[in-house]
């Protein structure tokens, strides 16, 4: 009579751990890409999300090849991606976005033939296109903590010369600022981002959760920190409207994230219009 | 004696296999009014960005006086719609500031009225005016303007080289900066340089009208820039007298 009772209790335990897990690791995730995807928005760099992305699963598969973390692979190649793009911008023979597709799908097809090729990697791609937030643990969680801790740092202490970077890298460099470290702390903290989200929300959804709680954020915003601000708000609502969403109805959770930012988005862009 | 603030040998730009500026020399002194003038595409605008630092040089070399401030407004920024930015937060970027400096900066270029709208909102000569604020806000020793006068009306225009005149008078700033309003330069400038990917001819505005190089490239303008010149010349005198 004892194990009837205590089973049912157990497994009630375990599954709000999945759910605060879940909760939390989204929610730093949704912190760390505030400031972030605010920046991709103004900057148009919303490619470079989806390029690293790709770059990402190549990581996956060589992590899972050399036996090593998969974050750690991907935040190799996503950094690597990162310098790649760095140095390639700067001598403007392609546009961004042409560097970016050529990158990236490289990444995403070398990534799919070294996964069939090597014999013992196992490459769940369900998984890694659409991530598995509700798996996460509590070592998982202190990764993407320390991981977004190191962004929102570099991000805070270089935020007057990002600005000044997105208005004009002219008026940056006039006034004594760097282009090249502009450029690298922007797409190292990217990389970095991408790296801790890729397992929570997956490859498809990377930019999805950079973009839309900022693009959200926009109508109702006058001055950069606000839309940081509005967007931090927007995307903490999104995790947990969505997570819920998904414990209820067994709906995958990262997409369930996802639609909850598009309906801020619409929202926000009706309200926006009526303050007009 | 002292330093230029800019001095700049041998100059060599190349985009790919074109060659943008090449052997070009040039020195601007503290406290000068320095015009470069030039075709499209004679590498004007590539001549102060190479100055700024802003593109690498392929050959020669730039130095600058220590410690040098530089105020400078590119040709254009692009304001991107999806950043919301007021003006006042905008010149807040240049850096610390004491208090009322960027008041006083936006009453100097006129858009005082201007301080809490949105960057993005703003028309083509009000945006020239907020980056000059800006510029002037650094307390510059010099400051490189690109075609600063674009989109200014010509009451705007004058204005805006009065103000050019009050800042070197009050500060000493040095002004290096390219136009096109012909007139206008070889009446405001001290030193003109007229630039074809080199540099064709450069020295005081009545040395460079009459040099054969200048207008061969500027053509029947050249002649009137000149008539211009003369005309612009005693009015200016009249009023300093």
């Amino acid at each position: 009579m004892s194990t009837t009772t205590t089973i049912p209790m157990k497994a009630a335990i375990m599954i709000d751990a999945f759910l605060l897990r879940a909760l939390l690791a989204g929610s730093i995730i949704a912190l760390a890409a505030a400031p972030l995807g605010c920046l991709v928005v103004w900057r148009r760099m919303a490619y470079f999300g989806d390029a690293t992305g790709h770059a990402g699963l190549l990581g996956v598969a060589l992590g899972l090849a050399l036996g090593l973390p998969i974050i750690v692979g991907v935040a190799m190649l996503a950094g690597a991606m990162a310098l790649v793009v760095s140095y390639a911008t700067r001598r403007e023979d392609y546009a961004i976005d042409t560097i970016l597709g050529v990158f990236a799908h490289s990444a995403l097809a070398i990534g799919l033939v070294v996964a069939a090729l090597l014999p013992d990697v196992r490459l769940n791609l369900i998984e890694t296109l659409t991530g598995n937030i509700l798996f996460v643990t509590w070592q998982g969680i202190m990764v993407i903590l320390a991981g977004a801790g190191v962004i929102l740092l570099v991000i805070g202490w270089r935020w007057r010369a990002l600005l000044n970077g997105t208005l004009s890298p002219e008026l940056l460099v006039a006034e004594g600022g760097s282009r090249m470290l502009d450029r690298l702390v922007f797409t190292m903290a990217l990389a970095l981002f991408v790296a801790l989200a890729m397992q929570l929300v997956g490859v498809l959804l990377i930019t999805a959760m950079l973009i839309l709680p900022a693009a959200a954020a926009r109508p109702l915003a006058r001055s950069p920190e606000q839309m940081v601000a509005i967007s931090a708000v927007i995307g903490l609502v999104s995790v947990f409207a969505g997570l819920s969403f998904s414990w209820i109805t067994d709906a995958p959770a990262g997409p369930s994230i996802v639609v909850f930012s598009s309906g801020a988005f619409v929202i926000s862009n009706l309200f926006g219009r009526l303050l007009r | 004696m002292q330093l230029p603030l800019i001095l700049a040998k041998g100059v060599e730009v190349r985009a790919g296999a074109r060659r943008l500026l090449h052997d070009v020399d040039l020195k601007v002194d503290a406290g000068e009014i320095v015009t470069v003038v030039g075709p499209n595409g004679a590498g004007k605008s590539t001549l102060l960005r190479v100055i700024i630092g802003a593109v690498p040089l392929s050959a020669g070399q730039i130095t600058r006086r220590e410690g040098l401030r530089i105020g400078y407004t590119p040709q254009k920024i692009q304001m991107e719609k999806t950043m919301p930015i007021t003006v006042s937060r905008f010149l807040s970027l240049a850096g610390h500031l004491p208090k009322g400096a960027r008041t006083n900066a936006l009453e100097k270029t006129d858009v005082a009225s201007l301080r809490e709208a949105q960057m993005a909102d703003l028309s083509g000569g009000e945006l020239q005016r907020v980056l000059l604020a800006r510029a002037l806000l650094r307390k510059p020793d010099l400051l490189i303007l690109d075609e600063p006068t674009q989109g200014l009306d010509q009451p705007a225009e004058a204005r805006f080289y009065q103000l050019l005149a009050d800042v070197r008078a009050e500060s000493g700033t040095a002004v290096l900066m390219v136009s096109h309003d012909l007139h206008v330069v070889m009446a405001k400038a001290d030193r003109v340089i007229c630039l074809n990917g080199h540099v064709c001819c450069s020295g005081a505005p009545a040395q460079v009208s009459a040099d054969p190089g200048y207008r061969e490239l500027f053509g029947a303008r050249a002649g009137l820039a000149f008539y211009e010149h003369h005309h612009d010349h005693s009015h200016e005198s009249c009023d300093h007298d």
